[in-house]
């Protein structure tokens, strides 16, 4: 009775070693999803960012910048949508390496930024002015904190997955998001649209795609081997 | 196994149930410690749907009937500013950090104290048991309270003594840290900022006006003007300073700032009063606008 528990216990060892040995070797011979976002109908007109209450911001700028919730490029492309898999992949610690988040000409660089729950967030000011950071998240925790010129960067976390708008008070144009997500298997579209999610073990997966203003959509793709298959999101645009 | 190690066993898990059971009772009913007092979430409930949910709402998310009528006239609330939404656990008056759950006292403190310029009265009148259970009470409508523990509170070194070096450095420091974007270039929360400011629902919110001279949002005294940008008020646009101001240099801010509430009388302005340089800086001050800010365009 008592040998034949042992067995049961090491054979599960076994097992799970296995699974886990297997999982780990098979990613980066993995499949790869790629394609293009694109939308269909007339997008809102990127509006002219007025700046002329913060000079050392407007110099920085030859020409005004204008609004970013909507960026587009040739052929109805679609730039800063977030591709990522929301079903279908574990969950997955955090890398080491800090997501860059930067105030410049007051602009956040990148618009969009996706990163891990619990990875660590570096946001920095280049600029001359004094910047408030303020997230406004429903589900992580919300802060708020100034960040005037030469201070060092802000290091923080979020324990929860969510897309989360960020502010600065002090400069109201200011505008741009967060992305925390559960997995690695995530890509921002280019400016052409493209996207690609490389080393996905074989497996039935859940894509979905995120824009701030459109809303988001969702597909299922089942990747053996490692193919490479293609898939595209269109996005119906408003005029508004 | 020998008996006593199996007694032990015994002993230990009838220990581990004993702990177990308060904490599983705590997922429903909630406690807050203020002091010596003890508020409890069952008779605090009770007060609640007496006093609170007209403005804060049947599951305290601030949208009572004062603020989102039904009905017949149902096109404007009759609320200017919307009650606090217990839900999302964010608060403005904390003595915690930034992002962090403020303390049971914190809480206690802004239902007696009540909120300056909204609707928000003093509960002084309740009995300090009954402000205690409310706060328990309060504490049931978002789960971080189960989840979360309150923030450690900052640090607050003791304040020196008042000198004008040390409302000339906070002068500065009021300059470099850029107050002035929302509170004005002189304090009358008319900064070039100001009339685009929103708090977290996007329901436009004023900054302090210090020409006013009233209570601060988080309390009078000179300690509760150091938390107040030490922590920042959560859920509005005001941030912490805590990173960037080091506890030394924010006393120096304190003494400035009173310095800017000319219709108050404090030993700060009394003291830039008697000096060339304070003189002259309250003088060179517009007169336009009334001492209630009324005249000030948002």
């Amino acid at each position: 009775m008592r040998i034949k528990r042992v067995h049961v216990a090491s054979l599960a060892v076994i097992a799970a070693t296995g699974i886990a040995s297997a999982l780990v070797y098979a990613r980066p011979a993995g499949g790869t999803i790629s394609g293009k976002v694109t939308y269909e109908g007339t997008p809102a007109k990127p509006k002219p960012i007025d700046m002329s209450k913060e000079p050392s911001c407007a110099k920085q700028h030859a020409t005004p910048i204008t609004t970013e919730t909507v960026v587009t490029g040739p052929n109805n492309s679609l730039e800063n949508v977030v591709v990522y898999v929301s079903a279908g992949a574990p969950d997955e610690n955090a890398p080491s390496q800090a997501a860059k988040f930067d105030q410049k000409g007051c602009q956040y660089i990148p618009h969009v930024l996706a990163f891990q729950v619990n990875q660590t967030l570096e946001i920095a000011n280049d600029d001359q002015t004094s910047h408030n950071i303020h997230p406004l998240p429903k589900l992580n925790r919300e802060w708020n904190k100034s960040q005037p010129p030469g201070t060092p960067a802000i290091n923080e976390k979020y324990d929860k997955p969510e897309f989360i708008p960020v502010k600065c008070n002090i400069h109201p144009w200011m505008h741009g998001n967060f992305a925390v997500l559960k997995n690695s298997h995530y890509a921002v579209s280019k400016e052409d649209g493209s996207f690609s999610l490389p080393s996905l073990p074989p497996g039935k997966y859940t894509i979905t795609a995120w824009h701030e203003s459109y809303g988001e959509q969702t597909q299922d793709v089942t990747i053996s081997g490692s193919e490479t298959k293609t898939i595209n999101f269109v996005f119906k645009a408003r005029p508004y | 196994m020998n008996t006593h190690s199996a007694r032990a066993l015994r002993l230990a898990l009838a220990m581990a149930l004993i702990l177990l059971v308060p904490s599983l009772g705590a997922a429903q009913a909630m406690e807050s410690h203020i002091g010596k007092l003890t508020g409890h979430s069952e008779s605090g409930k009770q007060l609640y749907f007496r006093y609170c949910w007209g403005c804060h709402g049947f599951r305290g998310e601030g949208n009572g009937e004062n603020w989102a009528p039904t009905g017949t006239y149902a096109t404007q609330p009759y609320l200017n500013i919307q009650p606090r939404n217990f839900a999302a656990g964010t608060f403005k008056c904390r003595s915690t950090p930034t992002g962090t759950l403020p303390t049971d006292e914190d809480l206690y403190n802004a239902i007696g104290r009540g909120f300056v310029m909204s609707n928000m009265p003093s509960w002084i009148t309740l009995t300090d048991q009954n402000r205690a259970d409310l706060i328990a009470f309060i504490k049931t409508f978002s789960p971080r309270w189960k989840t979360e523990k309150s923030g450690d509170p900052i640090s607050v070194p003791a304040e020196p003594k008042l000198t004008v070096e040390s409302i000339k450095h906070g002068q500065e420091l009021f300059q470099k840290l850029e107050c002035w974007k929302c509170h004005g270039p002189e304090g009358r929360g008319d900064g070039p900022s100001a009339s685009t400011l929103t708090d977290s629902n996007d329901q436009p919110i004023r900054p302090y006006n210090f020409a006013v001279g009233s209570r601060f949002k988080c309390g009078t005294t000179n300690h509760d003007l150091y938390k107040i940008f030490m922590t920042g008020l959560d859920g509005t646009p005001m941030p912490s300073f805590a990173d960037v101001v080091k506890p030394e240099e924010a006393w120096d801010l304190v003494h400035f700032l009173r310095t800017l509430q000319v219709t108050h009388k404090s030993p700060e302005l009394a003291l830039w009063q008697t000096t060339d340089e304070g003189k002259k800086e309250i003088a060179s001050r517009r007169v336009e606008g009334t001492p209630t800010g009324s005249g000030i365009k948002q």
